[in-house]
């Protein structure tokens, strides 16, 4: 008690303002007239609203598409991380195969890849497909990785045996019990993985801008860089910021719904390698 | 069962990168078929100015951000470590930026950066100091990124700190305060020793992340002014897509990887002696 504490208290209270006034500047200029926003000094605050930058900005970029674009790829990459990690962690954990832990090691391993370095093989590899410029493109190469595996695997080897021998007795084949018993049990770690795929693929960049050309097939990120970029000099800040707005709400409310969930797969992650 | 996600990771992730480890020894435009030349990629690298200034100008983003981060983050952890809902909002509040997207916290930060009418300048006004051109001087440039670097990443360090110093007995603490020991004196000869695994961890995570920084560069530099914040992925980025050297790219990628490798490999070592130490 005493001094120490409300020492922490001030460093945190100064802490949070730092983390929350870009993203109160955000907003507030999204509201904000011309006027407004380059007046000076600076004005944190928009009056009177001016919520026509919304309207304006989905007038100048198709903005519904982009955001349309973006939940379509960020959705199928998770259900399809979903089912292929969790078919492969249930393959390590429970079955026996030749090879098992040199396989296993190889998928850590390649944890290790950092994705920069694949970009130009295998945008090369789209287009000899030709996949460029298609949902296949942004959604594919987003369908596996060794993380959910490590995770799900983890999660299979906790649970007890008893349940699924039963279901062997009682005639279950392998996909049925997988399916019926081990996914049911498994649902946090899934809602784990689901939670981490979809905001990684929300907000990711790099390749969605390699494999889009056309304005209609861009992500929100993507779109908002070229947004930006098409008005150079005399920016309208105002219209930028309602399109940042919206394409930061839907990853912000699935970490505020999941927020636990989200937590449980950083520990994860730090705790195990 | 294991099918799907040996293919797709064996054709999208295990192939890539050997043909991009193929490719950093060929010539290729995209256009003609690609020509073996040996290591002249990489001999070409090394004797490029431009290649040393994007491998420091990276160096120097990345040390500078993980320097400030993770003391900050460590403190911020420290401050956090105890129950009640204060602290729970204050933990959201911090990790906020790590789940919002690079493109869209660059652009409110140019926003804040801009010269005339940005916030930054406006506070600095108000304690007397002049306007900094931040994105558009060589001297500023990249300081302002790693500003914005640590603001973004801040809060992951954080959190992975909290599970650290939540597995530090309550004993430890009663023990040293019977012993009369300060704040200060419990930190240095508890808290810090516990959770110096946890340390090592986030410090080599936080520098992987940094060197990987691309978004904010394309964003709001693009690499300028006078190539003072061009860094290695948005050079490769470049040399494969704008200059369509793809042989001088895949070199790029594997320098970077030669690195972050590296990283984890210490990483990895060392982690198994510490947890054997541990027990």
């Amino acid at each position: 008690m005493g001094g120490p504490r409300i020492l922490a208290y001030l460093f945190l209270a100064l802490g949070s303002i730092s983390m929350l006034v870009p993203f109160v500047w955000m907003l507030a200029t999204s509201l904000m007239t011309p006027e407004q926003m380059f007046s000076l000094p600076p004005r944190l605050l928009p009056s009177p609203l001016a919520p026509e930058n919304y309207s304006r900005a989905m007038q100048t970029v198709p903005l519904g598409r982009f955001f349309l674009n973006s939940l379509l790829v960020a959705c199928l990459t998770t259900a399809g991380q979903m089912v292929t990690a969790s078919m492969a962690a249930y393959a390590f954990a429970r079955l026996r195969f030749p090879f098992k832990d040199g396989l296993f090691f190889l998928f850590l391993a390649t944890m290790m890849i950092p994705p920069q370095v694949n970009v130009v093989p295998l945008f090369m590899l789209m287009s000899k497909l030709g996949w460029i410029d298609s949902y296949a493109a942004l959604v594919v190469p987003g369908l596996f990785g060794a993380f959910g595996i490590f995770l799900l695997r983890q999660w299979f080897l906790g649970f007890p045996e008893e349940l699924e021998q039963a279901a062997t007795l009682d005639g279950c084949n392998i996909w049925q019990i997988y399916w019926k018993i081990a996914l049911p049990t498994a649902l946090p770690a899934l809602a784990t993985l689901g939670i981490f795929t979809f905001i990684a693929t929300w907000n990711s960049f790099l390749w969605p801008l390699i494999v889009t050309n056309s304005e209609h097939m861009r992500t929100l990120p993507v779109g908002l860089a070229a947004f930006k970029g098409s008005f150079r000099e005399t920016t309208d800040w105002g219209q930028l910021m309602a399109a940042g707005v919206i394409s930061v709400l839907p990853a912000l409310a699935v970490f505020l719904l999941g927020q636990k969930y989200f937590i449980r797969g950083l520990m994860a992650g730090s705790v195990k390698s | 069962m294991l099918l799907p996600s040996l293919l797709g990771v064996g054709i999208f992730t295990l192939i890539p990168v050997l043909a991009s480890f193929g490719l950093s020894f060929a010539q290729w435009n995209l256009l003609s078929p690609p020509k073996w030349v040996g290591l002249a990629n990489y001999a070409a690298l090394m004797s490029e100015p431009l290649f040393w200034k994007v491998l420091g100008n990276t160096f120097v983003y990345a040390f500078s951000v993980v320097l400030f981060e993770v003391p900050i983050a460590l403190a911020l952890a420290i401050a956090l470590n105890q129950q009640g809902w204060v602290v729970k909002i204050f933990r959201t509040v911090f990790f906020l930026p790590v789940v919002t997207s690079m493109i869209a916290i660059a652009l409110v930060w140019n926003w804040i950066y801009d010269p005339q009418y940005g916030l930054l300048n406006a506070a600095l006004g108000a304690i007397g100091i002049k306007p900094i051109a931040w994105l558009f001087t060589t001297d500023w440039a990249l300081p302002a990124l790693i500003v914005m670097g640590i603001w973004k990443n801040v809060g992951y360090s954080m959190v992975i700190f909290l599970a650290g110093l939540q597995n530090i007995p309550d004993e430890l603490y009663e023990a040293a305060s019977l012993d009369g020991a300060n704040p200060w004196q419990q930190f240095l000869n508890v808290t810090l020793p516990m959770v110096s695994p946890t340390l090592f961890f986030v410090t080599t995570m936080s520098t992987i992340t940094a060197f990987q920084i691309f978004d904010s560069v394309y964003m709001m530099t693009q690499g300028g002014p006078e190539n003072s914040t061009n860094v290695a992925v948005y050079w490769l980025y470049q040399n494969a897509f704008e200059f369509f050297q793809v042989g001088r790219a895949s070199a790029m990628a594997y320098v970077l990887f030669a690195i972050i490798l590296t990283l984890t490999l210490i990483q990895w070592s060392l982690r198994k002696k510490w947890v054997a130490l541990e027990s």
